[in-house]
């Protein structure tokens, strides 16, 4: 009897064994792979927003963390920042806007230092497909309309959607969506101008990038 | 122990005892991905190779495991399977990864394969193993494709979309774009679209059956 047991349990750590020593060699082999795939990945939506000859910089190194209630609620959320040798020329910040119509709508937007937009991209959503989901910039233009809007191009009141009289684009059966997404960028755009100065000269965080 | 032919594995892994239609299971990964073919075909795939490995495995090692561990030790080795199999998507297949996500570690939930692995592979050799774990598969990834290819030509008009995803940017032929300006239709894309397909095509599947019985008498 005890001897079953025994001979169960090596058996079972036998093949413990060998499962993990199956994970560890496909990490080990998928490892770079999938680290520069994750790198390329960043670097394509960043470079969606500011074109890789405005910057110089290892943009995916160069960034810090950032809390802020308004911006990114709870969250710890990126601020990736572009440099051309010693200039400033842009931050892109990972905002999120937490009061989506069904969840948290995750956003990268690009600031130059003058404050202008350089675009505006959706990480992931959780949207009504076929209504909502026009934020996607696969699926309709709308992320244009906010290129090279800032605080000083538009007034308070028009950084709102046309059915609250501001200047952007609603969806037909989707007010909520494009709503709460201009309202993200508009606060991110606030907290850009309040804090511009700390958010470029903060060392960049030294550890693993997510 | 009686011996099956490969011809009858085929046929019940494909048609008489179907994982999505007869058995009825893994449905939470069938209903969730199969939004358009292309999903479908990743998901059924890296399903497929699951199955196939874990049979092996189960079949070569059935006679010295022990029959009160069988049951720790499937789930072993399917977990393994299933890691490394993500891992390796991740790497070469990144943006397929992307969209299938969750639902490629969830293959270990899947209970057609610890079923297959019980039911099947720790009885029987490693040929007729390898052979129902990939008729299995194949009968698993067929209803996801074709469910896929329903709710994606009903809820957005196109077929094969974003197939260059999977077969690399030259594979953008693939695409069809059935109607101009097709509005879409979100019912076919939500879950409950995918419920009534996969009803359709089960009441489909006992048609057939039924016109073939009445043909035999």
């Amino acid at each position: 009897m005890m001897r079953n047991i025994a001979i169960g349990g090596v058996l079972l750590a036998l093949f413990a064994m060998v499962g993990t020593g199956l994970v560890s060699a496909t990490y080990l082999l998928t490892k770079d792979q999938i680290a520069e795939n994750e790198k390329q990945r960043l670097l394509g939506s960043i470079n969606a927003l500011l074109p890789a000859s405005a910057y110089d910089n290892a943009i995916e190194q160069d960034l810090i963390f950032i809390r802020d209630p308004i911006i990114s609620g709870k969250e710890e959320i990126p601020v990736y920042r572009a440099r051309n040798g010693e200039e400033d020329v842009a931050a892109i910040i990972g905002a999120i806007a937490p009061d989506g119509y069904a969840g948290p709508i995750k956003l990268l937007i690009g600031i130059r230092v003058s404050g202008e937009i350089t675009g505006v991209r959706v990480i992931s959503h959780h949207e009504t497909p076929g209504l909502g989901d026009a934020i996607e910039i696969d699926r309709s233009d709308w992320l244009l309309s906010f290129i090279g809007k800032s605080l000083s191009s538009l007034t308070e009141a028009e950084w709102a959607v046309k059915k609250d009289g501001g200047v952007f684009d609603q969806f037909t059966g989707a007010t909520i969506t494009p709503r709460i997404v201009v309202k993200s960028v508009h606060n991110t755009l606030l907290y850009f101008q309040k804090n511009r100065k700390r958010l470029f000269e903060s060392p960049a965080y030294q550890g693993e990038a997510t | 122990m009686s011996y099956i032919s490969y011809r009858q594995l085929i046929a019940d892994g494909m048609w008489h005892n179907n994982v999505a239609f007869v058995q009825i299971l893994g449905l939470c990964p069938l209903l969730a991905v199969s939004s358009t073919a292309i999903n479908g075909l990743g998901l059924g795939i890296a399903t497929t190779l699951v199955l196939i490995a874990s049979n092996l495995t189960v079949s070569v090692i059935r006679n010295w495991v022990r029959p009160e561990i069988r049951i720790p030790v499937f789930v072993m080795i399917i977990a393994s399977f299933v890691t490394a199999i993500e891992l390796s998507m991740s790497a070469w297949f990144y943006d397929l990864y992307r969209v299938l996500g969750i639902f490629i570690p969830l293959i270990v939930t899947n209970c057609a394969i610890l079923g297959r692995a019980e039911a099947f592979a720790s009885r029987n050799d490693i040929p007729h193993s390898l052979v129902d774990g990939a008729a299995m598969g194949i009968g698993f990834t067929v209803p996801l494709v074709l469910l896929g290819a329903m709710r994606e030509i009903t809820g957005f008009g196109t077929l094969f979309a974003q197939a260059d995803l999977m077969f690399g940017p030259s594979a953008h032929w693939l695409t069809l774009n059935l109607f101009d300006d097709y509005g879409g239709f979100l019912l076919s894309i939500l879950p409950p679209g995918a419920f009534i397909g996969l009803g359709l095509l089960i009441a489909l599947k006992n048609v057939i059956d039924h016109k073939r019985a009445e043909n035999r008498r």
